[in-house]
C-alpha cells in the first residue's frame, strides 16, 4: 500500500496552472487558522453530500416523470443507466471542478472527500444507521414505537418455533460447509489427475452457482415431489427411484427431522462448486517439489493428500469454510420457497425474521431476530478486520 | 503518457498451471478416478436436466409421468412442445418480470461500481485524515447481514425519518419503486465493491501514478485516464458478481419491490408461482428455466471473469 506523499501534492500544485479564482476574498494565508479549518470541514461535508443528494434528486425527478408517463421498463432501465452512469460520473466531475475553483490552501484538503465522501454517506444511510436503528427497534413493540425492554429477546429464546429455527440454523452452519468443502476438496484433488476434461468437469460442478436460490429450490422441489400411492405416478426422481425399488412413495419434505437434510442438500449442490474452484487453485499452487519429494520417499497417494495437500491449503480451506458458514447462517430463500416451514419443522433464523417482519408485521420480534444473526457474524467481522490489518502490515 | 507497466495479477485467481501429476510424470488417474468424476458430474447435472426436460414436455405428460420416461419414447408425437414457455412468458407474466429484473439489475450494478471506484481511488492514492480507520469500517461492514438493514430502510422509504421533530429524511414513498431498490442494492453492494477495487487499485505500481503526477495530471485525470482503464479486470469481475447477485436476489426484491405484477422481478414471480401453481410442473419448470437463462448465459460466456468475481466476492455479507 503506497500512500500519496505530501511532497507530490506540492509538485501537483506547482505544475498545474493556477485555476481562476471566483472567490478573491480567500487569498491563501489571509484566513486565520481556525476559520480556515472551519471552511475546510464545511466544504468537506458539502462535497461528501453533494453527489448522493443531487444524484438522488435527479434520479427521483426523472423517475417521477417516468412513472407519470407510464413508460415501459426498458425505457426506465435505459434512463437509469444513462443517469446512473453518466450522471453519477458527471457529478463527480462537477464537484472536482468546483474544488479546482477553491483557493489553493483549501483545495487538496477538500478533494479526497469529493472522491470518498459519497460512498461514506451511502454507507452511513444504508448500513450504519440501520444497524443502530435495528438494535433500538429490537427493544420496542410490534410497531416499533414504545420500549418493551427485553420482551422480544425473551420471545426469541423461548418460542418453540424460534428455538427450532436456532437449532436448525446451527445444523445448517455445520453440515453445509462440512459436506460442500469435503466434496469440493475431493473433487478438486481427483480432477487434477484427469488427462482431459478437467475444466469441463469442474465447470459442471460450478454451474449451480449461477442459479438463484429460488430456481434451485424449484429444481429440487421437482426431485422431492411426492404423490401418495393411488394418486397417480410419482414424477419426482427420488420417489421414482424409491417406488421403482418396490417401496411406497415418501413425502420427503415432511419427514422430520430428515427434511432439514434434504433442504441442506440444495445448498450443498449450489456451493460445492465454489469450494472446488477455490481449493483447486490452491492445490495447483503447491510447489511440485514437495509432492515429488514425498512420492520419492514412498508416500502413498492418500498420505500425500492427508499429510501434504490438506495442510498446505489449510488457510484457503478456512477462508472458504468461513464464507460458507456466513452463507448458511443467512439462508432464507430455500426454506421460504419450499414453504410450510412451521408445519415441517424446517424453520431457520433468517426465514423467521422475514416471516415476523412481513407476514406477522411485528417489527420488534423481527429486529430481535436480526440482531441474533448480527451477533453471530460479529466474530467473523472481527476476524476479517484483523486479517486485513495483518495484510496491511506486510504490504 | 505510455502505459508499459505490467498489470498486476487478477484479484484472486491463480494463473492456470499444467496439471501437477502431468508435470511430475506421475501415473495418471485410473478408471476409479474417472468413474468417480463422471458419477459426481452426473449427480450435479441431473437436477437441471430434470427441469430442462420437463419444461419442454406437454402439460399432461409433464404432470403425470416422470421426466425420465420421456427418453423411452423420445419421438412420440405430442411429446415435446414450446407451449409451456409461451404460457409462462405471456399469461404467467414472465416476460415483463424478465424486463423488470433487467431494469433492476443493470442500474443496481453500475451505480455502486462508479461510486466505489472513486472511493477506492481515494483510499489508495489520496492522503486524508482517517483514511485507515474509514477503510477498516468498510471491511467491517462487509459481513453485516442484510436482515439488519431491512426494517429501518423500509421505514425510511415508507415514512421518512425525524430527529427531534426535524425531518432528516423526507417521506419519499420509495417503497415499491425501482429507484428504491437501486439505492438499496447500491448501499448493500458498496462495502464489497470498495474493498475489492481498493485492493486492486492500491496494488497498481506507484511509479505510474507518480510519473503521471510529474507529467502534470491531477487526481481526476489520473483516475479517469489511467486507473480506470488499468482496473478493467477488477471492475468486470465485480460487475458480474453484483449483476448475478442482484438478478438472483429474492430477499431485497421481496421487501422493497413487492409482488405486484407491474414491478415484480423473476425471482419473485417464480416464488409466487410456487405458491399458486405449485403442482403445474410444466409451467413451473419453464418459468424456472426462464429465470436461469441469463445467469447461465453469463456463466458460459464470461466464465473466467465469473469465477474471479465469485471468488473475490466470497466475503460479502
Amino acid at each position: 500500500m503506497t500512500t500519496a506523499p505530501t511532497e507530490t501534492e506540492k509538485t501537483d500544485e506547482s505544475t498545474v496552472p493556477p485555476p481562476k479564482r471566483h472567490h478573491p476574498e480567500y487569498v491563501p494565508g489571509e484566513l486565520p487558522v481556525v476559520q480556515r479549518l472551519v471552511w475546510v470541514n464545511v466544504l468537506r461535508i458539502v462535497g461528501s453530500l453533494a453527489v448522493p443528494v443531487v444524484g438522488f434528486v435527479v434520479l427521483w425527478s426523472t423517475f417521477d416523470f417516468l412513472r407519470d408517463a407510464d413508460a415501459n421498463r426498458l425505457l426506465v432501465a435505459g434512463v437509469a443507466i444513462v443517469v446512473g452512469v453518466v450522471g453519477v460520473f458527471a457529478l463527480f466531475w462537477g464537484m472536482n471542478r468546483f474544488v479546482d475553483w477553491l483557493p489553493a490552501h483549501l483545495r487538496e484538503g477538500v478533494r479526497p472527500y469529493i472522491f470518498v465522501g459519497p460512498a461514506l454517506v451511502i454507507l452511513a444511510v444504508f448500513l450504519i444507521y440501520p444497524v443502530i436503528n435495528t438494535i433500538l427497534i429490537s427493544f420496542k413493540d410490534a410497531t416499533g414505537r414504545d420500549f418493551v425492554g427485553l420482551d422480544n429477546y425473551d420471545f426469541v429464546f423461548t418460542d418453540p418455533s424460534m428455538l427450532r429455527s436456532i437449532r436448525n440454523t446451527a445444523m445448517w452452519i455445520v453440515l453445509v460447509p462440512l459436506v460442500a468443502v469435503s466434496i469440493g476438496l475431493v473433487f478438486a484433488t481427483i480432477a487434477d489427475r484427469l488427462r482431459r476434461g478437467e475444466a469441463v468437469a469442474k465447470s459442471f460442478i460450478f454451474l449451480p452457482m449461477a442459479i438463484s436460490f429460488v430456481g434451485a429450490a424449484v429444481t429440487f422441489r421437482l426431485i422431492y415431489s411426492f404423490r401418495p400411492a393411488g394418486f397417480g405416478s410419482n414424477i419426482g426422481l427420488l420417489n421414482g427411484i424409491w417406488t421403482g425399488l418396490g417401496n411406497n412413495p415418501v413425502s420427503w419434505l415432511s419427514q422430520r427431522p430428515w427434511n432439514n437434510l434434504f433442504l441442506m442438500a440444495i445448498m450443498v449442490w449450489m456451493q460445492t462448486g465454489f469450494a472446488m474452484v477455490v481449493l483447486s487453485a490452491a492445490i495447483k499452487s503447491i510447489p511440485d517439489e514437495i509432492i515429488e519429494a514425498a512420492r520419492i520417499d514412498g508416500a502413498s497417494e492418500l498420505q500425500v493428500f492427508g499429510r501434504i495437500i490438506v495442510p498446505s491449503i489449510l488457510p484457503t480451506v478456512v477462508v472458504v469454510t468461513t464464507y460458507m458458514v456466513i452463507n448458511a447462517l443467512k439462508v432464507f430463500d430455500i426454506v421460504f420457497v419450499i414453504g410450510n416451514a412451521e408445519a415441517n419443522g424446517t424453520e431457520v433464523i433468517a426465514e423467521r425474521m422475514i416471516r415476523w417482519f412481513f407476514i406477522q408485521g411485528n417489527q420488534g420480534h423481527a429486529a430481535a431476530i436480526a440482531v441474533v444473526l448480527f451477533a453471530a457474524v460479529i466474530p467473523v467481522m472481527v476476524w476479517n478486520v484483523r486479517r486485513f490489518r495483518e495484510q496491511e502490515m506486510t504490504r | 503518457m505510455t502505459l508499459t507497466a505490467p498489470l498486476p495479477e487478477s484479484v484472486t485467481e491463480a494463473p492456470p498451471k499444467p496439471t501437477k501429476a502431468e508435470a511430475l510424470g506421475v501415473r495418471r488417474g485410473g478408471w476409479f478416478i474417472r468413474i468417480t468424476i463422471v458419477v459426481i458430474v452426473l449427480l450435479w447435472l441431473i437436477p437441471v436436466a430434470g427441469v430442462l426436460v420437463t419444461s419442454f414436455r406437454s402439460e399432461t405428460l409433464a404432470n403425470t409421468t416422470g421426466w425420465w420416461e420421456a427418453f423411452a419414447h423420445p419421438f412420440r408425437s405430442g411429446q415435446w412442445t414450446f407451449e409451456n414457455y409461451r404460457q409462462a412468458l405471456d399469461t404467467g407474466g414472465f416476460q415483463s418480470s424478465f424486463l423488470n429484473s433487467l431494469a433492476v439489475a443493470v442500474p443496481a450494478t453500475v451505480i455502486p461500481i462508479t461510486i466505489a471506484a472513486f472511493a477506492a481511488y481515494a483510499f489508495s492514492w489520496m492522503d486524508f485524515r482517517g483514511r485507515y480507520v474509514l477503510f477498516v469500517l468498510v471491511v467491517g461492514l462487509m459481513v453485516v447481514p442484510l436482515q439488519m438493514a431491512l426494517i429501518p430502510i423500509l421505514r425510511l422509504y415508507a415514512g421518512g425519518a425525524k430527529l427531534g421533530g426535524v425531518t432528516v429524511f423526507p417521506d419519499l414513498k420509495l417503497n415499491g419503486t425501482f429507484l428504491g431498490i437501486w439505492l438499496a442494492h447500491t448501499g448493500f453492494g458498496l462495502p464489497l465493491a470498495t474493498y475489492l477495487l481498493r485492493n486492486y487499485i492500491g496494488s497498481l505500481p506507484s511509479s505510474i501514478i507518480e510519473s503521471a503526477k510529474i507529467d502534470g495530471a491531477d487526481h481526476f485525470t489520473i483516475f479517469w485516464r489511467l486507473v480506470v482503464p488499468l482496473s478493467v479486470p477488477a471492475l468486470a469481475a465485480f460487475a458480474i458478481f453484483q449483476f448475478l447477485w442482484v438478478w438472483n436476489d429474492l430477499l431485497v426484491a421481496y421487501v422493497f419491490l413487492g409482488g405486484t405484477r407491474e414491478t415484480r422481478v423473476v425471482t419473485i414471480a417464480l416464488s409466487n408461482l410456487v405458491g399458486s401453481r405449485g403442482e403445474n410442473w410444466n409451467l413451473l419448470t419453464s418459468a424456472a428455466f426462464i429465470s436461469m437463462v441469463l445467469p447461465l448465459a453469463v456463466f458460459f460466456s464470461l466464465q473466467r471473469y465469473f469465477v474471479r468475481g465469485l471468488t473475490a466476492g466470497s466475503v460479502k455479507g
